[in-house]
């Protein structure tokens, strides 16, 4: 049982090793050195993301698992840690003005947002119920601290407070259904699950079925699925901004690839049992996201309704449960983080006289006072709207087409429609910023490192459709893995 | 040669964003030039596509292809055949005229407009030249952001408005389109329109009928058919004049466009079966339309709805499947690309003096400016369909084409040529002729040489259409016949 630990086997676990030993000595540096966030703390902290990306690189060898099949390192595992690492990496870029305003933030920041992404990375490579509940944790404590953060105001608090306490909820339902699943399964090991549900779905007992369900319900909350999405709006609008960004990026990674993960490996036998749960799940997700989000006046509200509206469309491909969904999904995800970090960004540079602002009336007229933000933030919008060329409408086209090829032609069709919903808000604030008439200008004083997160989440929107191959050609040896 | 005519609108805009600095006069004036220059190059390389296309074939032409999305057999491949190619010239030449039309009446933000206009252009080419359904899409529905500012930003009072109906509508429509085009992937395993057009007709009716209202569902409100065609009146009305002559002149036609390669070739059985559908939604929006036309006090309006009304003709002559109809539809698709154009010109100019487009406002133009009476009666003439004008050939032959068809359809709509001579007779007769009651009108200037100079070609060239049509009809006879008899693959006489 213990004969397969030896070095080579840790090798595979390389970058999560050395991210967390990075950060703890990046966690030495703030209490020696400067216990306020800095600029060298930002580039360090994006060069150990840096770092641990080239890690992934390097370590990956094929699919190979991890102390006694706990952890597992596959072609999947290692594109999510792209993306998420990307994720966090454009956080970084873009809270970097944040962190460092009023002298800098305390320190602690940086490490959480760098604790959370290690949990992530956990989460996307576990290979048992056990270690995917640990990781899972382990990054949404640090997310329930981040949330908080501002702790000097009510609405971050409050933010924090409900986050966590919806979140415990979310997190006992999933270990509840762990332990149901455990309890008529005998065992935790995602390869063990899946022996035992090939071959025999008609003896598999309810007790495991309704284990699977409250481990979705879980999840649902984690990728905020109608109708599990209640805490989202307030989440969003409550904590500090750039907060907002990381909750929009990295763990949306985490949180789809590892339910990916469980729903195509261990309970792949069991589609037809899950299948229509996601299928509702996702129909709901994306009306509630289209609708909801019309009547909205705060921009960070009006993102979290749309990050919803998202949510059901990568849902969408999960719900084809094949290849081409889980390839849609990952395609998606990747256009994702960086519609969403770049819409974020240009959140941040919504400031008056050091005031942060967050009324999309307040947009009005941007074409004419920051003709490049409005550009950029147009971009963001008619990519989320799916509208072609930009990269949006390729994660949709993706989704879509896993759709229409598992024979889900009316799923695709609500799809559709609610994109066109969606298209509403969207073009609103295009409207705001290039037809009405201009209000102040905002602080023209943001840093580089912010415009060039901006700057390279619009150039990947707007040039995608020109060298598509490397996403598209990875998320399907990602697939391919997944469903081996 | 046709990656070379869609890059070339879009290299003018990337020069006019990133090299023309400030917002002064000579910055406006430098973007003026620069997409002056830059339409009328990609007009005259259309025009060398024009000079080498072989019309004796009905094979598409000046093909190129690459690959683009690998793995999901999705390609980057343009060519042309008899029927684009004309579209493809009626956009390179409406283009520089539309630039010609704003030098003056567009003052604010002149960078931006002229950078949409190009962005514009390139994206309406990309359509006509499309050879893969899912980059047919991706210029179809990118086209709708240019459009969607250029409506919004330069456009009247009620713009804002307009500009969200014409987006949402249009948007509604296309997604349906997109997702029949990946129906038809799965069932074929290519988004090529060429292989689509050889294998698609072999699916049973009851999927082509699924197939073919998706697709009517976009292509319907771009013609835009009756009843969806609410958004038009809107979007004519508020745009700027250079887009009331580019919605008219182009967009339109992407929809006619539609049924031509798509609907008619892919789903015969479908085209078959729907046929009376369309008849009748056709018939309806000529005489509908045209009574409304009757009743506006708005010239843009007006026009407007005379356009819904013309391209009712041009669905009447693609679904008489027959050639006299077909190339009925298409003669009348570039007439009225170019009439209404000039009417939407028309009324441009006099706008220009007087900022107002209400009908009652003018009278006795003739008397203070004869040379644009001139212009305007020749081009309210054409839209009648007098003979000898592009617009005569064009009703003339859909109506031949439908008489074969259906005798009752072609007798309705032969009222609603008699009915378009009357609003368009009435609207000169108000305009043009009477005393001249308002003072302002008499203030009024006569056009000068740049406006004579964007009328000048389009008069020219709707009386080359009109007594000479031969070179067109030779250049697409051989894809017009190839597309009556794809569409009737598989039809039971």
């Amino acid at each position: 049982m213990m004969g397969d630990i030896h070095f080579t086997s840790y090798m595979a676990l390389l970058p999560e090793l050395y991210l967390a030993v990075a950060t703890l000595l990046l966690l030495l540096y703030g209490v020696y050195r400067s216990p306020r966030v800095d600029t060298p703390m930002v580039l360090l902290g994006l060069l150990i993301v840096a770092i641990t990306g080239a890690c992934v690189f390097h370590c990956f060898k094929g699919t190979q698992l991890v102390m006694n099949g706990m952890l597992i390192t596959d072609a999947f595992s290692t594109l999510a840690k792209y993306l998420l690492l990307m994720g966090t990496a454009l956080t970084l870029l873009l809270s970097a003005d944040w962190l460092r305003e009023n002298g800098g933030k305390p320190f602690e920041c940086v490490m959480l947002m760098l604790f959370s992404t290690l949990g992530m990375m956990l989460m996307v490579s576990a290979a048992d119920l056990l270690t995917l509940y640990l990781a899972l944790e382990m990054s949404s404590l640090s997310l329930y601290v981040l949330a908080a953060f501002d702790r000097d105001h009510a609405k971050s608090s409050e933010a924090g407070l409900k986050y966590f306490v919806l979140g415990a909820l979310a997190s006992g339902m999933l270990l509840f259904g762990i332990s149901l699943v455990y309890g008529f399964a005998g065992t935790t090991n995602f390869s063990a699950l899946s022996t035992l549900f090939t071959g025999s779905h008609d003896v598999v007992s309810r007790g495991v079925i309704v284990g699977l369900i409250l481990v979705i319900i879980g999840f649902c909350f984690k990728v905020s699925a109608v109708p599990f999405h209640m805490w989202t709006p307030d989440v969003y609008e409550g904590s500090p901004t750039p907060v907002t960004a990381f909750f929009a990026t990295a763990p949306k990674v985490a949180a789809f690839a590892l339910l990916a993960r469980l729903l195509m490996q261990p309970f792949g036998a069991l589609a037809g049992q899950w299948q229509q749960v996601i299928i509702f799940v996702s129909v709901a997700s994306m009306i509630v996201g289209a609708l909801a989000a019309i009547m909205q006046t705060n921009i960070k509200r009006l993102l979290a309704y749309s990050s919803i509206g998202h949510a059901g469309f990568m849902l969408m491909g999960l719900a084809a449960a094949n290849e081409a969904g889980v390839q849609a999904m990952l395609i998606y995800l990747g256009v994702y983080i960086f519609m969403s970090a770049g819409a974020f960004g240009c959140v941040l540079l919504m400031r008056r006289q050091g005031h942060y602002i967050e009324d999309i009336r307040e947009l009005a007229g941007m074409s004419q006072t920051h003709p490049a933000s409005a550009f950029v933030l147009a971009v963001f919008m008619f990519s989320m709207a799916g509208i072609p060329p930009l990269a949006g409408f390729f994660g949709k086209l993706y989704v879509i087409w896993a759709a229409v090829g598992a024979h889900l032609v009316w799923l695709a069709i609500i799809g559709v429609i609610t994109s066109v919903i969606s298209g509403f808000y969207y073009i609103k604030i295009v409207k705001l910023m290039y037809f009405d008439d201009p209000k102040p200008a905002f602080d023209n004083d943001s840093s580089l490192l912010l415009r060039a997160a901006i700057a390279i989440s619009a150039t990947v929107t707007l040039l995608f459709f020109i060298i598509p191959t490397p996403l598209v050609e990875q998320a399907k040896a990602a697939a391919e893995a997944l469903l081996k | 040669m046709l990656t070379a005519l869609i890059l070339m609108p879009l290299l003018g805009a990337l020069i006019i964003m990133l090299f023309v600095r400030g917002d002064g006069e000579h910055a406006a004036g430098e973007a003026r030039y620069v997409a002056l220059f830059t339409t009328c190059l990609t007009f005259f390389v259309s025009l060398a596509a024009w000079i080498g296309f072989d019309g004796s074939t009905a094979n598409f032409q000046f093909i190129e292809k690459h690959e683009w999305f690998t793995g999901f057999n999705i390609s980057y491949s343009l060519g042309i055949d008899g029927i684009s190619l004309f579209l493809l010239l009626l956009t390179t030449f409406l283009m520089p005229i539309c630039i010609l039309c704003s030098w003056e009446s567009i003052q604010h933000r002149v960078r931006a407009f002229m950078a949409c206009f190009l962005i514009l252009e390139s994206m309406v080419i990309g359509v006509f030249c499309a050879l893969d359904a899912v980059m047919f899409y991706l210029f179809f529905e990118g086209m709708l952001i240019p459009m969607y500012l250029i409506i919004g930003i330069w456009g009247g009072k009620q713009r804002i408005y307009a500009a969200y109906k014409f987006f949402l509508y249009a948007f509604a429509g296309s997604v349906l389109f997109l997702v029949a085009v990946l129906y038809l992937y799965f069932s074929f395993g290519t988004t090529s329109i060429p292989d689509l057009i050889k294998l698609a007709p072999t699916l049973p009716l009851s999927v082509q009928k699924w197939l073919f209202l998706a697709m009517l569902a976009s292509f319907a409100v771009k013609v835009p058919m009756w009843p969806v065609h609410t958004w038009l009146p809107d979007a004519h009305v508020q745009a700027p004049t250079a887009g009331s002559v580019i919605l008219a002149g182009i967009l339109l036609k992407m929809g006619g466009y539609g049924f031509l390669r798509f609907s008619l070739p892919m789903l015969p059985l479908a085209s078959h079966y729907f046929a009376p559908l369309i008849f009748g939604l056709s018939v309806v929006a000529v005489i509908y339309t045209s009574l409304v036309a009757l009743m506006q006090q708005d010239m843009k309006k007006l026009i407007a709805y005379s356009s819904v009304a013309h391209m009712g003709f041009v669905t009447i002559g693609i679904f008489t499947f027959n050639i006299q109809g077909l190339d009925g539809a298409m003669v009348q698709m570039i007439s009225h690309g170019l009439v209404s154009g000039a009417l939407f010109l028309c009324v441009g100019v006099v706008y220009d003096r007087l900022h107002t487009r209400e009908i009652a406002r003018y009278g006795g133009v003739v008397n203070i400016m004869p040379k644009y009476a001139v212009i305007f009666m020749f081009f309210t003439l054409a839209s009648v369909g007098l003979p000898s004008t592009s617009g005569f050939v064009g009703e003339f032959l859909v109506l031949l084409g439908a008489y074969h068809t259906n005798t009752w359809v072609a007798f309705l709509a032969t009222s609603g040529v008699v009915l378009g001579a009357a609003y368009m007779l009435w609207l000169y007769r108000r305009v043009v002729f009477g005393e001249v009651v308002h003072d302002d009108v008499r203030n009024m200037h006569e056009m000068n040489t740049r406006e004579m100079t964007f009328f000048i070609p389009i008069v020219l060239l709707v009386l080359w259409i009109g007594l000479y049509p031969k070179p067109y009809f030779s250049a697409m006879e051989a894809s017009v016949k190839q597309l009556v008899a794809q569409s009737a693959v598989g039809v039971k006489p």
